[in-house]
């Protein structure tokens, strides 16, 4: 951690931390506190009174049947984005292991949909499927489908998935294409000289062996799902129709800045608070993990 | 090559063009839309391959903006964007960076105590505590400015690991040698580690300059003076102004615009990009 040979203390450190320290302090411990604090709290409707409360904004939110079904969605969102971006950059990236020539130019053809913002992938597939004028909308029309997502909840939950899936196979690709390149060729070429095809050795020798890699995509997508999709889902459906699409971040925002229900949020952002901390060990521990392998 | 296999190589491109083509077809779409004008861009179906008013569009967007008459020019926007992703990159490398040296060259009170502080950042998302955060800004005035906008996003956990990660790699003998030399830390900082952890800063400033021109739910808190509008946010009005009239041609143009600086950085810095990708996140 501290390199063997260092420099003695001074006011020098202190001064290199200062800048990220008082960041960190003005900007996340003094929120994250108030957060915590006005999570304790009810206000009444006009804020005339606060009222220190306990628990009782967290018993709210646990009878509340809107909240539950808040995080059931979130569970099927982020369980579906994480899956089908991960499949479909699996299938990529082994293909391109197989191939000789191009993969250079693969790889750039892949990556760029990591560069758009969540938003803009939000205003794209919005457009695609736009009931009246979008072109799978009308693809789907003339085979006898009638595709509306402004009305539809499970077409819009379908929508927004689709969305969020596509930004993120680059990322997932280039891990993929990583972890199966560091496999030892040797190993693959005995299993080929015991005769082994191209499908018995992926699934006897490839995917065992970036199971690492693949844990750790799939807690990287679960969290992109839960923190970094709130662009696509604000751009495509607001939450709606009739909160289909509301996840636990869209709720936060929504019941505190448009339902202006300060303690509910906040207790709301506490409980993410500490979803994102259970991710995060989990993370560390499978590091660990890895280091082994 | 383990074995050759024509038939399977033949699927494997032909499964690669396929992924390429799904990938691909919604920024394709995008772009055949701002190509057509807005007659065409009412007539069911929409069209598949792209017009002639490329340029029009273009002209209409950056200049007088979608939306109206008091409309932001999209110029204006992707300068706010650009000033906004400048500083969050170039804000978050220093400070990580001067951070990650104390961190790592100096023995001082409080050393371990300031690593977990900054650790502990790397667990709450914006997006997990944007209320507090907001009235935190807004009671320091610093709702419609650029700082506003980008010094909440400045500290950062994982770049300053990054930095922690390269400067343990590099050898004791250089501290020892500049020392002989009589260089100070100072010194040391700017004539050594810094070009030494030059290819990771770039790195670092592909990933952190995408982060910072596609932030959205900060600066749409942040800024009610259309003046320091971001083009990312710009979208979403676009997006609300097109349920009474859909002016579609101008939207996708606008996300063409969007959607062309973070591209062209990513497509430009290739390998820059994928290093930073693969070695910040682990």
């Amino acid at each position: 951690m501290l390199k063997r040979v260092h420099f003695g203390p001074s006011l020098l450190p202190f001064l290199l931390v200062a800048p990220q320290i008082a960041v960190t302090l003005v900007f996340f411990m003094w929120p994250a506190g108030q957060a915590l604090y006005q999570s304790f709290l009810i206000q009444d409707a006009f804020g005339f009174s606060t009222e220190f409360v306990w628990f009782e904004n967290f018993q709210i939110l646990f009878e509340d049947q809107y909240y539950l079904a808040s995080f059931q969605r979130t569970a099927i969102f982020s369980l579906s984005v994480a899956v089908m971006a991960m499949g479909f950059a699996l299938v990529l990236a082994a293909m391109v292991d197989r191939i000789v020539k191009g993969v250079m130019a693969f790889q750039t053809l892949l990556i760029w949909p990591y560069a758009v913002a969540p938003v803009v992938a939000g205003a794209l597939w919005v457009f695609m499927f736009d009931p009246t004028l979008g072109i799978f909308a009308y693809a789907l029309n003339t085979i006898g489908y009638d595709w509306n997502h402004k009305l539809n909840g499970n077409e819009a939950m379908l929508l927004v998935v689709l969305a969020a899936t596509w930004k993120q196979i680059a990322y997932n690709f280039l891990f993929f294409v990583a972890a199966i390149q560091s496999i030892p060729k040797s190993l693959i070429e005995a299993a080929a000289i015991d005769g082994a095809g191209p499908m018995r050795r992926f699934w006897t020798i490839i995917f065992p062996l970036i199971t690492p890699t693949s844990f750790f995509l799939l807690v990287v997508n679960i969290v992109y799902a839960f923190f970094d999709t709130f662009g696509i889902i604000h751009a495509i459906t607001q939450g709606g129709p009739a909160k289909a699409t509301e996840i636990l971040v869209y709720k936060v925002y929504n019941d505190g800045f448009i339902g202006l229900d300060l303690g509910g949020s906040a207790a709301q952002s506490v409980i993410l608070m500490a979803i994102v901390i259970v991710i995060t060990v989990i993370q560390f521990r499978f590091i660990e993990r890895k280091v082994e392998y | 090559m383990i074995e050759n296999r024509p038939l399977v190589t033949a699927l494997a491109y032909l499964t690669l063009i396929l992924g390429v083509g799904i990938v691909a077809f919604p920024i394709w779409i995008t772009f055949v839309a701002a190509t057509h004008d807005a007659v065409r861009m009412t007539q069911v179906p929409l069209p598949l391959w792209p017009g002639d008013q490329f340029f029009a569009n273009l002209k209409t967007v950056l200049f007088e903006g979608v939306g109206g008459r008091n409309a932001t020019p999209v110029w204006l926007m992707m300068t706010n964007s650009l000033i906004m992703a400048m500083m969050i990159a170039v804000g978050k490398i220093v400070i990580s960076l001067m951070s990650a040296f104390a961190i790592v060259y100096f023995r001082f009170p409080f050393r371990m105590g300031f690593f977990w502080m900054i650790f502990i950042t790397l667990m709450l998302p914006v997006e997990v505590r944007i209320l507090p955060t907001f009235e935190v800004v807004s009671n320091l005035n610093m709702l419609n400015s650029y700082w506003g906008m980008t010094v909440p996003l400045i500290a950062s956990a994982t770049a300053t690991f990054m930095f922690r990660q390269v400067f343990l790699t590099i050898p004791d003998e250089m501290l020892e040698a500049a020392r002989v030399d009589g260089a100070g830390p100072m010194r040391f900082f700017w004539d050594i580690l810094i070009p030494l952890s030059r290819t990771n800063i770039a790195a670092l400033f592909v990933i952190l300059f995408i982060y910072g021109w596609n932030q959205y739910l900060w600066p749409l808190l942040i800024t009610t003076d259309s003046g320091y509008f971001t083009v990312v946010m710009g979208m979403k009005q676009m997006l609300d102004s097109a349920e009474q009239a859909p002016e579609w041609h101008l939207i996708m143009m606008t996300a063409l615009m969007a959607m062309l600086p973070p591209i062209i950085v990513v497509l430009s810095m290739q390998k820059m990009f994928v290093k930073g990708l693969t070695e910040t996140e682990k």
